[in-house]
């Protein structure tokens, strides 16, 4: 039988107003979380709200999120066959499910 | 829920922050404009300039005498008959210049006894390609102009900001129309000149070496706005790129530095050196260039004869461990980290999409053919020909940026009267607040499936009957596409997010197939298994613009685009 990633993912738009699902993933070793979560908008839900760019790099620096209480890039976390809970950053503002506010604030539009 | 719109002014707006599109921004504020830089991605992290590994190539002369003229003569050969003459030049001559500038704020090339160091790449006469260790050239080039970006006065900055359509007005380009992410509002962005520095279109391929919101915007915002494209069919595909086994926090050209500096081996499944048959024997060295590279790699995987990931192996096994940790330090740990001992084993390797010789049509001010809409780096198409010499791109980002900015900083100052409205912005704006479809489709899913016919079919090596397959399997993702776009309408909807990329990446997925299959030889990078000879009568660019949604390709050469300007 093959082996299964189980993703435990905060979801909402709203700090104090969100819920947790787990998903399934097809775990293969080396894989990332970043693979995984990738997986999961192809395959289960395209909602699921993500921020990268350079996919593998550990380049862009944007893909930060909580893995088990610890501060990670999805980009160089290790999926493993258990289960792990992702949650957005929590000192930072809530867009939406996994991603946050972290441009400095003199990189943010203004409206003029 | 619609979000509020929003709106911003400005002289000069550069989509996209990359090498070029920072450098743009930098010389436009120097010319006394007031600028916007926008980027969907954060400000300087995304695009393809943070992924560079190595080499950027310039005539500085410092390692053996050089000129221009040797480089460029070098960028003619390796374009293959169809490079845009004068903006090549550009880039050769005004290469050394953008370097120093760069090295005077900091960037930090590799020195040695005061000198900066130049390796050798395939395809140049000499060494001549400067770097940052270790593999830290692309992050080293985006960190140096961030810094600067940031010392300029007269430079807002503001990512997460997705442009979907730029605004005209009676064929003059007037800004942009962009979704913001962070909130989902749609923005309107009045400029008196507009910079797309919005790089290449590799994530229009499975395998790909660059970032995420590399998919090609930049052609589409131009085709759609009424510019023309030129030499669409050339999409490099970087031989060597990673494959197996698993390697996270690594850039999957990693192995393109390895090479520069201690050659190393290819073997097919029997570990016997290949490129021999392929008219390319390396001996050791480093000297294949791309497109052969990637040819010789598909035919020995086609012919049985290729690695169990599917490409083939790349060997520094014959190196002493001394020599890797002195050429690549703190990477050897990394790679230890991810359980790979060079010394030991080899890796797998196979071609990946890297970078598009095509582009935008510009002259050598980086002027397209509609007024106040100018280009910068990987996005003008024509000076690499038919396929690119390796270290050039970096060097045009500089230059084309640098060029833009200046170029866009003079049609500002000459512009007399600007409109206050623009004649598509409803349309754009309307797009975006849209109400969803009721039918339910997966975009992410749609962008796996476009990604794996393009590199299936329209990748390194194409035929009639492969890319007509691509052509079907596009026409039916526009159809399931729809008109209007999925989801709330709120912050980071990421199904909208995905279907404004679906727009642009079907049409411009659409015309590299449509002039590869009209393309019926083999050049460059273009590599047609049912046309494999280069024929004297496709010396020619293809152009391409949009009438009515339908695509017009018009053949030539680079001179008759220039004649439209």
């Amino acid at each position: 039988m093959s082996e299964t990633a189980s993703l435990k993912i905060w979801r909402g738009l709203e700090a104090n107003a969100g819920r947790w699902e787990t998903y399934d993933v097809p775990f293969e070793a080396g894989q990332s979380l970043l693979d995984g979560l990738r997986w999961i908008r192809a395959n289960r839900d395209p909602t699921l709200a993500i921020r990268f760019s350079c996919i593998n790099a550990n380049a862009c620096k944007e893909c930060m999120v909580e893995l088990d209480d610890v501060t990670v890039y999805a980009c160089t976390a290790r999926l493993q066959a258990r289960k792990m809970t992702v949650a957005p950053l929590s000192n930072k503002k809530l867009l939406r499910d996994l991603v946050t506010e972290i441009a400095p604030p003199t990189e943010r539009f203004k409206n003029s | 829920m619609p979000q509020e719109p929003m709106s911003a002014a400005t002289d000069v707006l550069v989509i996209g922050s990359g090498a070029a599109g920072m450098y743009a921004a930098i010389e436009a504020a120097r010319g006394g404009c007031q600028v916007l830089l926008v980027d969907r991605s954060l400000i300087g992290r995304g695009g393809a300039t943070v992924m560079a590994q190595m080499t950027v190539a310039v005539a500085l002369g410092s390692e053996t005498a050089d000129h221009w003229s040797y480089h460029y003569a070098d960028t003619l050969a390796a374009g293959r008959g169809l490079c845009n003459e004068p903006l090549a030049q550009l880039l050769c001559e005004d290469g050394p210049e953008c370097i120093r500038a760069m090295d005077d704020w900091g960037v930090g090339w590799a020195r040695k006894d005061g000198r900066i160091v130049q390796a050798m790449a395939p395809g140049h006469d000499r060494p001549r390609c400067a770097y940052v260790d270790f593999l830290n050239t692309g992050p080293a080039v985006s960190k140096t102009l961030r810094t600067v970006v940031n010392k300029s006065s007269g430079i807002r900055k503001a990512g997460d900001l997705c442009v979907v359509d730029l605004l005209h007005d009676k064929g003059d380009v007037v800004g942009a129309a962009a979704l913001h992410l962070g909130s989902g509002a749609p923005v309107t962005l009045s400029a008196k000149a507009t910079i797309l520095a919005t790089g290449g279109l590799t994530r229009l391929y499975r395998r790909n070496s660059a970032s995420a919101n590399m998919g090609g915007d930049g052609y589409a915002l131009a085709l759609r706005a009424g510019a023309s494209l030129v030499d669409m069919e050339f999409v490099q595909f970087f031989p060597i790129g990673h494959l197996a086994p698993r390697l996270i926090g690594m850039d999957p050209i990693m192995w393109d530095p390895f090479r520069y500096k201690l050659g190393g081996r290819l073997l097919n499944n029997r570990m016997e050196e290949f490129t021999q048959h392929y008219g390319v024997a390396e001996d050791g060295k480093y000297v294949i260039t791309r497109d052969v590279g990637s040819y010789a790699i598909l035919k020995e995987v086609e012919a049985g004869r290729g690695s169990p990931h599917g490409g083939v192996y790349l060997s520094f096994q014959h190196c002493p461990e001394r020599a890797l940790r002195e050429a690549f330090g703190p990477v050897i740990d990394r790679l230890a980290n991810n359980g790979i001992d060079l010394t030991k084993m080899p890796i797998e390797v196979a071609p990946i999409a890297h970078y598009h010789m095509g582009g935008i049509v510009a002259d050598a001010n980086m002027q397209t053919t509609l007024p106040g809409l100018f280009v910068a780096g990987e996005a003008v198409g024509g000076a690499n020909g038919a396929n690119r010499l390796s270290g050039n791109a970096i060097t045009e980002a500089l230059v084309f940026g640098r060029r833009a900015g200046r170029a866009a900083a003079s049609y500002v100052k000459r512009l007399k009267t600007f409109p206050d409205h623009a004649d598509n912005i409803h349309v754009a704006t309307a797009l975006m607040a849209a109400d969803a479809p009721t039918r339910n489709f997966n975009t992410a899913a749609m962008l796996e499936t476009l990604q794996k016919t393009m590199q299936d079919n329209v990748g390194a090596l194409r035929s009639r009957t492969k890319i007509t397959a691509a052509l079907h399997t596009i026409g039916h993702l526009n159809d399931e596409l729809g008109d209007t776009p999925p989801g709330d309408g709120n912050r980071f909807d990421m199904r909208r997010i995905d279907w404004f990329d679906l727009r642009n990446m079907l049409l411009v997925s659409r015309v590299v197939a449509e002039t590869a299959l009209a393309r019926t030889e083999t050049r460059g990078a273009h590599q047609r298994e049912d046309c494999p000879e280069l024929s004297p009568d496709w010396a020619i660019n293809q152009t391409v613009t949009l009438r009515d949604r339908r695509i017009e390709i018009s053949g030539g050469r680079h001179s008759s685009a220039e004649a439209m300007l």
